[in-house]
Formats: C-alpha cells, sequence, structure tokens
C-alpha cells in the first residue's frame, strides 16, 4: 500500500541552527514575521537575518483567524494601509509562486439600523474617496448576491442593507504562511522553529543581543512580531506597550454543498461568516471580554455568534459544530495597529493588529520591513506610530471600519 | 465561562458581570500638571500580566457592586476575589494551592461579613481588615 502513496513533497524550508550572529532578528514566526522577512530580504537586500519562532511555523493566530481580507476602513490612513496590503495580496500569488487560493469572492458589511446605514454609507463615501472599492446594496441586492441570508422582517434586527467590496475575500492562511517561508528561505533567510526568545542583550539603551532557549544570538536590529506575546516581549526589553491581550474564539461547521457565495459580517448582530474552500462554514465574532493568554475562551461567546448567524442564514440550524478553538489577540484602545520604532534603539515593533491582522499580513511586512531596513517609518505606516498614544493623534477604527469588535 | 463568585451574591456565570480591566489603578492626585506621557499612561496604558493579574469585575445583573479579582491569564485559575479598596492579596505560587485560596476567599466573602465595606470607592487607601480573611495569605 506504502508504495502507491505519492512521494513526500519537497520540504518547503529548511530547519537551520542559529548563526552567532545576524544583521536581524524577527521574533515571531507568524505571517506578520514571514512576511517582514520576505520584504526586507527583496525590498532591502538584507538576507542575513533569521525569523525566531517558539512553537512551530504559523501556529499561532496565523493558523487560527477566519482568513477574511478587506480594505474598506474609514480612515484615510487605514485605507491607505489596507489598501496597500489588498493590492499586495492581489499581486502575491504569482510573486510568491505559490497559489494559496486566494478569492476575491467579495465581503458584505449588513446593516440593521438606521444608524449602521447612516455609518456604512458614509464609510461607502469615503472608501470610493480613498479608491477603495466599496459600494452600498439595498436588501434586495443583498439577497441576490446571497441568497442564504434571510432578508425578512421577521427577525430582531432586520438587514437594512449592506456595504459591499467586490474585490475582498479570503485565503488559505497556512498556505500564505508556507508561500512566505518558502520564498525567505530559498533567499537566505533563516527560520528557526522552536526557539523561544527569554530576554535580550542590551548595550546602555541600544539592543545587541536576543537570549533564547538555544543559546545566545548577536544581532544589529531586533522586530518584535509576536501579536499577543508583545507586551511579554517588551518587558523584557524594558518598556511598555498599550495593548491588551484577549481570546477570540472561532468556530467551523462540518462540510458542506457551496452554499455561501460570499463573505458575510454583521457588526450589529454579530458574527462574521464565509465558507472555506474544503466547505466548512467558518464563523468568528468578538473578543472575550477578559484578559487572557490561554487561546481559549468561554463557549457564551461561540454560543452567541451561532445565534447570530442562525438568525440570519436559517440554513445553517441544522448544521453541526465541527470544532471551536482561540487565539490570543493584541488589541489597541483605538483598534489600530502600532508599527514603529520603540524606545529601545534598534528594536522595533509591529503588533496590535488586534482581531483584524491576517489581512494586513503583507502590508504589516511591507512597511515594517522598511522601517526595520531604514530605521525611520515607511510613509504608510508613520502615522500608526506608538507616539500616537501621547500626541493624541489616535486612527480611531472602533465601530468606524466595520471592524467586529 | 468562568464561575465567579460575587462577594455578595454567590458564585454566579460569567454571563452576569462585566469586566473592568487591570485593578488598583488610581485617578492621578495632579490631573493639571500631568506631562503628555503621563496622561497617555494613565488613559492607554494598562498592565497586560501574563499570569496572576488583578482585575476589577462587575456584577451587573446581580448586585450591581464592584469587586475585586485576582485571576491568572494563562489557566484562568480564580485565585481570589476581594473588595475595592482592599489591598491585592498575594498567591501562594504553588499551583496546587490556587483552588484552596479561591475558595476560602468565596466561603469567607458569601457570609456578607464584607458586603457592606465594597459598596465605597477603590480610591485612598483602605483598612486592611475590611479584606476578606480568606484572600489574603
Amino acid at each position: 500500500m506504502a508504495d502507491k502513496l505519492p512521494e513526500h513533497p519537497d520540504f518547503l524550508w529548511h530547519n537551520p541552527d542559529p548563526k552567532p550572529s545576524y544583521d536581524a532578528i524577527i521574533v515571531g514566526g507568524g505571517g506578520h514575521g514571514l512576511a517582514t522577512a520576505y520584504f526586507l530580504a527583496k525590498n532591502h537586500g538584507m538576507t542575513n537575518i533569521a525569523v525566531l519562532e517558539k512553537g512551530w511555523l504559523a501556529g499561532g493566530n496565523m493558523a487560527r483567524n477566519t482568513t477574511i481580507i478587506r480594505s474598506n476602513y474609514l480612515w484615510d490612513e487605514s485605507a491607505a494601509m489596507y489598501e496597500h496590503s489588498l493590492k499586495l495580496w492581489e499581486a502575491l500569488p504569482e510573486e510568491l509562486e505559490y497559489d494559496f487560493l486566494f478569492s476575491q469572492r467579495g465581503v458584505m458589511n449588513l446593516a440593521h439600523t438606521l444608524g449602521d446605514v447612516r455609518e456604512s454609507m458614509r464609510r461607502v463615501g469615503a472608501n470610493q474617496l480613498n479608491g477603495v472599492d466599496a459600494e452600498w446594496l439595498d436588501p434586495e441586492q443583498v439577497k441576490e448576491l446571497c441568497p442564504i441570508l434571510n432578508i425578512s422582517d421577521n427577525i430582531r434586527y432586520p438587514v437594512m442593507g449592506a456595504t459591499y467590496q467586490p474585490r475582498a475575500g479570503i485565503a488559505k492562511h497556512d498556505h500564505v504562511a508556507w508561500a512566505f517561508a518558502r520564498k525567505c528561505d530559498e533567499m537566505g533567510v533563516d527560520i528557526i522553529q522552536n526557539c523561544e526568545v527569554t530576554g535580550f542583550v542590551k548595550d546602555g539603551n541600544r539592543v545587541t543581543g536576543v537570549r533564547t532557549n538555544r543559546g545566545t544570538i548577536n544581532t544589529e536590529k531586533v522586530g518584535l512580531c509576536a501579536a499577543g506575546h508583545s507586551s511579554v516581549l517588551a518587558e523584557m526589553a524594558g518598556f511598555r506597550l498599550p495593548i491588551q491581550s484577549h481570546p477570540l474564539q472561532a468556530l467551523v461547521s462540518e462540510l458542506h454543498e457551496p452554499v455561501h457565495p460570499t463573505v458575510v459580517m454583521s457588526n450589529h448582530v454579530h458574527v462574521y461568516v464565509s465558507q472555506a474552500h474544503k466547505g466548512e462554514l467558518v464563523m468568528g465574532a468578538g473578543v472575550d471580554a477578559y484578559n487572557g493568554y490561554g487561546q481559549r475562551g468561554s463557549f457564551h461567546v461561540i454560543e452567541h455568534q451561532m445565534a447570530a448567524a442562525v438568525e440570519l442564514f436559517p440554513i445553517f440550524a441544522r448544521a453541526h459544530v465541527l470544532r471551536t478553538w482561540g487565539g490570543v489577540v493584541d488589541t489597541t484602545l483605538d483598534a489600530s495597529p502600532i508599527v514603529g520604532t520603540t524606545p529601545v534603539e534598534n528594536m522595533f515593533v509591529n503588533c496590535g493588529w488586534g482581531t483584524g491582522g491576517f489581512k494586513g499580513t503583507p502590508s504589516a511586512g511591507y512597511t515594517f520591513a522598511h522601517t526595520i531596513a531604514t530605521g525611520t517609518p515607511h510613509e504608510l505606516n508613520a502615522p500608526f506610530a506608538l507616539e500616537r498614544f501621547e500626541t493624541g493623534a489616535l486612527i480611531d477604527e472602533h465601530g468606524a471600519a466595520a471592524v467586529a469588535h | 465561562m468562568l464561575l465567579i463568585s460575587c462577594p455578595n451574591c454567590g458564585a454566579r456565570d460569567e454571563t452576569e458581570f462585566h469586566y473592568g480591566g487591570q485593578a488598583h489603578v488610581p485617578y492621578p492626585e495632579n490631573p493639571d500638571e500631568l506631562t503628555d506621557r503621563e496622561w497617555a499612561e494613565f488613559l492607554f496604558y494598562r498592565d497586560n500580566t501574563r499570569g496572576s493579574f488583578a482585575e476589577r469585575w462587575l456584577h451587573s445583573t446581580g448586585c450591581r457592586q464592584w469587586f475585586n479579582m485576582l485571576r491568572d491569564t494563562v489557566t484562568y485559575d480564580i485565585q481570589a476575589v476581594y473588595p475595592m479598596g482592599a489591598p491585592q492579596p498575594t498567591v501562594d505560587p504553588d499551583p496546587d494551592d490556587e483552588y484552596g485560596t479561591a475558595s476560602v476567599a468565596a466561603d469567607s466573602t458569601t457570609t456578607g461579613s464584607s458586603g457592606p465595606s465594597i459598596s465605597g470607592t477603590d480610591l485612598g487607601p483602605v483598612d486592611a481588615s475590611t479584606a476578606p480573611k480568606g484572600a489574603t495569605k
């Protein structure tokens, strides 16, 4: 029997031992860390670099998200950042020579109240001014695009319309990570798994090395890409971050025939749903209220999002949950990420992407690589500096971006 | 779901409560004199502890009273429940002892002996004797 099985495919990356020193070390081998390493090598010629991952590659939030990609954010700074990301998503399958099934099936953000309708129409206008494809759909058009949605008046919060971004969609998250990892490896980047950072070596206020469970590694620069564990690393390095780590849960159903042609998000009833390529219905909603690093949350959060899903999609009533899980997301008070310099010299941070980091993977990597290589932010991530919490120049996407928090 | 021992009402489901974030963060004493950095610290920076964390909870669909809780943010074990204004209890690092600490705290607080004292504000020093006996070790 074994001789009938196909041969094991080539490994996509090697597993080198850490070198004594690197030009830059990225802490965190998830999507953002790998994308950062990729753009450091490709755009800035920095190939003597390493990505350190305490577990296995892309086993944190990169393996746990609901893979939604969109750029219909309200504020100019966010629209620029996420639209840049979406354009990169469109180019990356060819550039990385890896079809990670980026499916531009569109994303709908439902409006259920008059307030929702006004906010949505305002956001469509703002998106169009920023060159982001966005349109307003009335309930009949919603039904036409997604026939399984209940648009009748017999539910507690009837669908009053939706914003729609046709270029948005989903992708296979694991394959995205593997695509980046393979290209990084080809360009000479060391991807080192099971390598946990336990501290930093500093000369005065300048970082000069990283302590790990596999020894101390010297480095010119350090980039932190640890999402929910960013505060823990910052504390080791001697500074604070204005983020709180929360569990964020998601679930999938058993496999079904294709029934759901697009992605539907409802901020008000609070669930977001797509159907994966394999056939599972993939759902998520908001974070658990309490701080948590446990990669699990409370079941009433799952119950609530399933109730919302069944209200909107009566056809789901008899679908069975296959599994639920949780990740640890790094939330900021303005629901926008932090990408930039830190109080420690030669140390940079990319965090605070909260519940929506997957869609930002390419532009996080692109702008963070620029910041690490040049020591100054790219124009896209300059507004997302840590200093904004002192200056007050917040980018308040809470609610504004149809972000389901 | 967390099972939380309200000091006034006893053990109830988490869905009856609201989370209030980090405990023991006093309002600045001299707000007029704060720098932008200090204001940023007060408004936006909170501890994001991995491990034992002192936090505020509100029993919003019960007695509607605030109280403090010591909870492990990795295991989610509740280690102590104590009134607003009481100093943060210390927790025995021995994990086998965590449940004991939590249950003793719950027992001593559900008697109602500490009930009236927690209705006050969390500002200013408070006599440590208002803390439930089981909550400090």
